[in-house]
């Protein structure tokens, strides 16, 4: 089975999930970004890139921060940006997803930046695109159920070469709800890609997947184990609805033993430094003086995210 | 009317019948086996030289989606399906809408059935009024209307005491129970097997303790009551381990397996294809090659299609949203042949698997050959290798995982009390 998201050249058309994609495209993502970064510090933030190209924030889920990126860094390679915050309601107007999608392309949409709330939504979509024949328009994954982040994935991995250079030397440890997180299989995809010798996620049982082990990490249960010897330290949100059904008692208690201090991060590598997606919970998962501690770049993350998402865009947009 | 099936193969598992010659039909009803009798001339032969005669199928698992679903499919479409696979009688579970619950909807059925003159059509009925698992359904009275047994199609009784009293109840009479083993909260919501491909493309998981936990209470109400049960949909390998050791015990317990599962498994779901979101979830390797292992050693009784007749519509959604279930009454036969191919399983062992074992389940006089036995039978080619494609699909289902596969068996004829009501 072909890779959907490469077309039979082997070229990126869909960016869907960071699994099954050739580290080079990961790697030319990254240095694509390089120069983006820096337009950011310039007086004037814009490329004439996607001048003309029209792309859609097709936002099935609600999310101001990942659509705001988003729009910002279409915005700054001249693309004319539509925001469309669909919710789960509209398919109890009668409208089908691929309805929805038929129409936009009939407006000539050029790029997708799709979110929603069930795995494989932006594989369907690109996959109807492709059997259409409409394969010059292209689909981003802005996050799909509990399936892919592929942007976060490439943005965490552009923060980690960034400051540690060498992936094939690292200890990355990712934290916290594994189990919902498509942030947490993005990265790992990815850094199982570049040849990260050692990925552990830790968290309780209740919220790690059962198979994880296929995807090529450790399990850690204790914290203070999983943590020792580490160059990266993942942090993941901890939903508040996580108490509901019963796979948390408190948040209290998930701080215990789960959230992140400074005395627990004092396990991990001297120069280790703190990711985490956002939006932060501060003193559930993760303690403040550690979020704004000289270790964090969580900050930098949010950054850099905007130059990885215009290397996407343009690197689809053949730009 | 009378009709010779000429030098055909016939089959026939029931009666270890395996020999060339003439399947002699007389009166809807089988006539001679081999040779004709004296003085035999038929109105009518039919050329089987390389085909072979066996029963017509009987399919324990067939949704023809009527009441309630006709946008789906309808009788006409799906018994068209039916005898296009082969299929001369099929039990119809009691999940359309409103379910199977009274003596007049089953009437209703069976009268619809009947006035179309294809298969025979021999209706599950509720286990519990409106499948809530609440009351129990006024068995008598459906059984009376033509139910052959009572299940809860998909829906599992949450109140075991409810569970125990339907078992109870059922005994009393001797009404056959079929439960799909599921347990209602472990794996609610799940949509894939709970493994490497759920984790991987982040579904919803269905653990397969849900299916276990289940059987062991369905098997030791079973021992309690001493209720005829039948099990159906068996996915997992633990599943098939419980049942052997159940029958080993002398349980009387009885369970089929869906043709998908002897084929698929969950890593077929490749990138969210829908066509592969089924109930039970396809499951692992393992399994698949334990369900395979159980239904030739005799642990699994039975194959069904588990037909399901999809929209397409229903299926063009993202994987967890999609309607689960797949057409299959076309597919049956080649499907069960290619099992026993590839595992080299003689044609009656698997042949029985389609025919006589079914019959006994439902406990109907169906799935032989005997003379004077209603003359259902099935001719197919064997060698004929065809291309399944939604189009020439008789159901109006048209979603299958098997789209594009090449299959074996090719239904040549299907012939239903003495009447010829399919030929290609």
């Amino acid at each position: 089975m072909r890779n959907p998201q490469l077309n039979a050249a082997g070229d990126l058309t869909h960016l869907l999930t960071l699994e099954g994609l050739p580290a080079e495209i990961i790697l030319r993502v990254l240095d694509t970004a390089v120069p983006f970064a820096s337009i950011a510090e310039r007086e004037v933030k814009k490329v004439p890139l996607l001048r003309g190209r029209s792309v859609f924030n097709l936002f099935f889920e609600n999310s101001t921060r990942t659509r705001t990126t988003f729009e910002i860094a279409a915005k700054r390679l001249s693309a004319d940006v539509i925001n469309l915050n669909i919710g789960v309601s509209s398919t109890s107007k009668g409208e089908t997803l691929l309805d929805t999608v038929d129409n936009l392309v009939a407006m000539n949409a050029d790029m997708f930046v799709v979110r929603h709330s069930q795995s494989g939504a932006p594989h369907l979509i690109a996959a109807h695109l492709n059997r259409m024949g409409r394969t010059h328009v292209h689909v981003v994954n802005a996050g799909d159920g509990r399936h892919a982040h592929p942007t976060q994935g490439l943005l965490d991995l552009f923060t980690i070469r960034h400051y540690k250079k060498d992936f094939r030397e690292l200890t990355v440890a990712i934290v916290g709800d594994v189990l919902h997180s498509r942030v947490a299989r993005s990265l790992i995809h990815g850094l199982t890609t570049l040849g990260t010798p050692e990925v552990r996620v830790i968290g309780p049982k209740t919220l790690i997947p059962s198979a994880v082990q296929s995807l090529g990490v450790h399990v850690h249960h204790d914290m203070r184990e999983g943590l020792a010897g580490c160059d990266v330290v993942v942090m993941l949100r901890l939903q508040s609805e996580r108490m509901r059904g019963a796979l948390l008692p408190s948040t209290g208690e998930y701080f215990k033993y789960y959230g992140l201090t400074g005395e627990k991060l004092a396990l991990a590598k001297p120069d280790a430094i703190v990711m985490h997606p956002g939006p932060m919970n501060r003193g559930v998962e993760i303690e403040s003086a550690v979020a704004d501690g000289e270790r964090s770049v969580i900050l930098p993350q949010v950054t850099f995210g905007i130059a990885v998402r215009m290397a996407v865009m343009s690197i689809l947009a053949g730009a | 009317m009378k009709i010779e099936i000429q030098h055909g193969r016939i089959v026939d598992p029931r009666h270890g019948v395996d020999r060339v010659g003439s399947l002699c039909i007389a009166d809807g009803q089988i006539a001679a086996v081999g040779a004709p009798p004296p003085g035999w001339r038929a109105d009518r032969s039919i050329d089987a030289r390389g085909f072979v005669v066996c029963p017509g199928l009987i399919d324990l698992s067939a949704r023809l989606r009527e009441p309630g679903f006709e946008y789906k499919a309808t009788l006409e479409s799906e018994m068209q399906a039916a005898i296009a696979g082969g299929v001369t009688s099929l039990a119809c579970p009691p999940d359309t809408d409103p379910p199977l619950d009274v003596p007049g909807l089953v009437q209703m059925l069976k009268h619809r059935a009947r006035s179309l003159n294809q298969a025979h059509v021999y209706p599950i009925g509720a286990l519990t009024r409106a499948l809530e698992g609440v009351e129990l359904t006024e068995m008598g009275e459906l059984a009376a209307a033509g139910c052959v047994a009572f299940s809860q199609a998909e829906a599992p009784i949450i109140d075991t005491g409810v569970l125990l009293r339907a078992m109870q109840y059922g005994a009393t009479f001797g009404h056959r129970v079929w439960l799909r083993p599921q347990d209602a909260h472990l794996g609610k919501g799940g949509v894939a097997h709970e493994g490497e491909v759920a984790t991987r493309l982040g579904l919803p998981p269905i653990p397969a303790v849900a299916e276990t936990i289940a059987l062991a209470s369905i098997l030791a109400l079973a021992h309690t009551t001493g209720v005829q049960v039948h099990i159906c949909r068996l996915s997992t390998a633990e599943g098939v381990d419980m049942v052997r050791t159940a029958k080993r015990q002398g349980l009387a317990v009885t369970c089929d397996v869906a043709v998908h599962h002897l084929h698929l498994c969950d890593v077929d779901i490749g990138w969210f294809d829908t066509q592969c979101r089924l109930i039970p979830p396809l499951r692992g390797t393992r399994d698949r090659a334990a369900l395979r292992a159980g239904l030739a050693d005799g642990t699994i009784d039975l194959v069904c299609s588990d037909h399901a007749p999809v929209d397409d519509d229903s299926k063009q959604v993202p994987f967890a949203e999609a309607e689960p279930g797949a057409t299959g009454l076309e597919l049956l036969l080649p499907l069960t042949l290619k099992w026993a191919q590839e595992d080299g399983i003689a044609l009656p062992e698997a042949l029985a698997r389609i025919t006589s074992r079914p019959a006994a389940v439902l406990g109907i006089d169906a799935g032989h050959l005997a003379i004077g036995a209603a003359a259902d039978v099935c001719v197919f080619d064997p060698h004929l290798h065809w291309r399944v494609e939604p189009a020439a699909l008789k159901s109006q289902g048209k979603n299958t995982p098997f789209v594009g596969l090449e299959l074996g068996g090719k239904v040549r004829a299907t012939i239903v009390a003495g009447h010829v009501v399919h030929e290609s």
